[in-house]
């Protein structure tokens, strides 16, 4: 492969990585907020530009076909919704985010798979990362959409046995990620493990009430940063690895400002409905 | 531990404690632009579903990409549009 246009490829992520982190720098601060979104606009305009120079794609079709839908969808939904929606239109868009990144980790498992080579410890680790992390957030970023629209009821929802079920859940991942340790090339345990994490995503979001839903909603946007890193780990990509973990610390910091705006301490929101306590009652939060 | 992943461990870290800095003293009104505009950020991960979408021919892993590359869009075109719309709207307020 041509060397200047891999150094070109490289120094174009480097140049995204540091636009996201001035990007995000300016968007804390409100004279320079839009200035700032506009920044990180561009680095990821950059990013998206030097990887289609990459060599390693050769075909085109679908990702143009792709990129025109997406783009479509994004543009007309940010266009239309109401100022008011906004929470729940991050939430959503997070979700789908949260969901590309889980997609390329199962995408990547496969692509291991068809060419029957040894899947190495690092790999299924990886892989098993970017499914839970992706899958907890594309189902709980729904469920949150779902709840600050009004489309199910905004309280917190709990049910009998809720603890023991969410543990067996947990073990059930546990004894899948091991048997996939052992036996690397089982799609059957790989989906298993996806459904799980899907179900995990509503498990957590189902105990808490409408009105912490954008605390909530925050959280998910770091894990889907952290998601995002996960598959540069997958890909050998720093740029995408520094991306993600930007998002994924500086939304758990912003997740902990916004907790203290409420008077309300991360654990409180998470866990009341457990307690038996009742958080606040859906719409018209913020 | 391969080198590849223990190198990724470093540039993870590292980048954590850059987000971790970058965030402080976030007035209320900025909590859901910040948010949002963070998020587009995370939709980074197209550039993962672009490299596994154009690889080959079509097989599963296309295919999955292909849908990877639709979501991560409508995160990033959507995520930096909304947070524009939202951060436009303040300006607004402040000029009345």
């Amino acid at each position: 492969m041509n060397n200047t246009l891999l150094t070109g490829i490289e120094l174009s992520y480097l140049v995204a990585a540091a636009l996201f982190i001035v990007g995000l720098k300016k968007l804390g601060s409100p004279a320079t907020a839009r200035q700032g979104n506009v920044i990180a606009a561009v680095g990821m305009l950059i990013a998206i530009v030097a990887t289609l120079i990459d060599q390693s794609i050769v075909s085109y079709e679908l990702i143009i076909v792709g990129i025109v839908i997406g783009s479509l969808i994004g543009a007309v939904t940010a266009q239309k919704v109401a100022m008011t929606e906004m929470p729940q239109m991050v939430g959503i868009f997070n979700g789908v985010g949260g969901a590309a990144s889980a997609l390329v980790a199962v995408g990547e498992y496969w692509r291991l798979l068809d060419k029957g080579t040894n899947i190495g410890f690092d790999a299924v680790l990886i892989a098993i990362l970017g499914i839970l992390i992706g899958g907890v957030t594309f189902t709980g970023s729904i469920l949150a959409f779902a709840k600050l629209q009004g489309l199910v009821s905004g309280s917190p929802v709990t049910f009998p046995f809720q603890q023991p079920f969410n543990a067996s859940l947990l073990l059930a991942f546990l004894a899948g990620s091991v048997y996939l340790f052992i036996h690397p090339t089982s799609p059957e345990i790989l989906l298993a493990l996806v459904a799980i994490s899907l179900v995990f995503g509503v498990m957590f979001v189902l105990p808490i009430g409408g009105g912490d839903m954008p605390v909530v909603i925050s959280l998910l946007n770091s894990f889907s940063g952290v998601a995002a890193s996960v598959v540069g780990f997958i890909l050998y990509n720093n740029m995408l690895i520094i991306a993600g973990a930007l998002v994924g610390a500086s939304g758990l910091i912003l997740t902990q400002i916004m907790c203290k705006a409420m008077n309300r301490s991360l654990t409180s929101v998470l866990f009341t409905a457990f307690g038996g306590e009742t958080s606040g009652t859906g719409n018209g939060a913020t | 531990m391969s080198p590849e992943l223990l190198t990724g461990l470093v540039v993870f870290v590292l980048a954590s404690f850059v987000g971790f800095e970058v965030i402080n003293k976030v007035p209320p009104t900025l909590h859901t632009p910040l948010m949002s505009g963070s998020n587009a950020i995370s939709g980074i991960a197209v550039v993962g579903a672009l490299l596994i979408a154009g690889t080959q021919d079509w097989n599963v892993t296309t295919s999955l990409g292909f849908f990877a590359v639709i979501l991560a869009t409508i995160n990033v075109v959507g995520g930096f549009l909304v947070t524009d719309r939202m951060l436009q709207m303040f300006k607004k307020k402040e000029a009345k």
